[in-house]
């Protein structure tokens, strides 16, 4: 049952970024270039996929999840700079070429050889990331 | 042109059910860089199953759905592949040290109203808007 939810949730991901158009990437960097030919389809992607969650996460209240288990414990408040300085090297990827994991993911059956060089570029990435991590902290405590 | 807006916003729907769907069904945050990162570095554990079916899903669907509804859709990746390697790095990297990417902070954080998912999108998007307007309008490089 939980993979059938899982698979269900992925496919329908996966649709929602094959026909909203993210896995384009003249769309995407076209939303970030606020000084060339300004794009908002991103917008209203961001804006259509939270509208769901909301209610999503209104549901979650005082319930438990159709396959058992529990729900994510509340959002943790606090901003470190694990947290800032991640979000910062991924938005400098994003921006070079306009793939973020998702739609890197989504769009493999058809982004031709780039769009697997990125993937296992990414999954080599994510494979270095706690050593970065380590040393991100080590510095943090040196300073 | 009109038409692209409304294109985005009913994927976007599609994207936030599919949230929906994992939460309230497994209890867990779509987030596509924790879901695939988890299986990278071996910290799924015991959630391997159901994050491999749903990258099953989310590669199948589209390869499955572009022949019938959008043949023409093409990502128009640069063909700069240094740059597809260094962008990828930086990617994998971030999202991981970050804990979240587009997907995890921006959807699923910023539904739930978390400080975290909303500074974690302010950056990645001013992280992005800057690189590409640097690197294409002031240096133009890209």
């Amino acid at each position: 049952m939980r993979l059938l939810v899982a698979l269900t949730a992925g496919s329908l991901f996966g649709a929602g970024l094959l026909i909203s158009g993210m896995t384009d990437t003249t769309k995407v960097q076209g939303w970030l270039d606020v000084f060339g030919n300004w794009d908002p389809t991103l917008a209203f992607v961001m804006g259509g996929a939270i509208l769901p969650m909301l209610v999503a996460w209104r549901l979650t209240t005082g319930r438990k999840p159709l396959t058992g288990n529990e729900f994510p414990p509340p959002a943790k408040p606090e901003v470190d700079r694990r947290l800032v300085v991640g979000s910062v090297l991924f938005g400098m990827g994003w921006g070079l070429v306009g793939l973020c994991p998702g739609p890197a993911m989504a769009s493999l059956s058809y982004g031709g050889l780039g769009g697997l060089v990125f993937l296992v570029a990414m999954v080599v990435g994510m494979f270095l990331a706690p050593t970065f991590g380590a040393q991100l902290d080590r510095a943090a405590n040196a300073a | 042109m009109e038409i692209e807006w409304v294109w985005g916003l009913c994927g976007g729907l599609l994207i936030g059910l599919g949230g929906a769907v994992y939460l309230l069904g497994n209890g867990r945050v779509m987030g596509a860089s924790g879901i695939l990162g988890g299986l990278v570095d071996g910290s799924a554990r015991d959630t391997k199953a159901e994050k491999l079916a749903f990258v099953a899903g989310l590669i199948g669907m589209p390869l499955l759905l572009r022949p019938l509804i959008a043949p023409e859709a093409q990502t128009h990746l640069t063909s700069n592949l240094g740059l597809v390697v260094i962008a990828g790095l930086l990617v994998g990297i971030g999202t991981r040290i970050a804990n979240g990417c587009t997907s995890g902070h921006g959807v699923c954080g910023i539904s739930r109203f978390s400080l975290r998912g909303i500074v974690a999108t302010v950056f990645y998007i001013l992280a992005g808007g800057v690189t590409l307007v640097l690197l294409r309008h002031i240096w133009g490089l890209i």
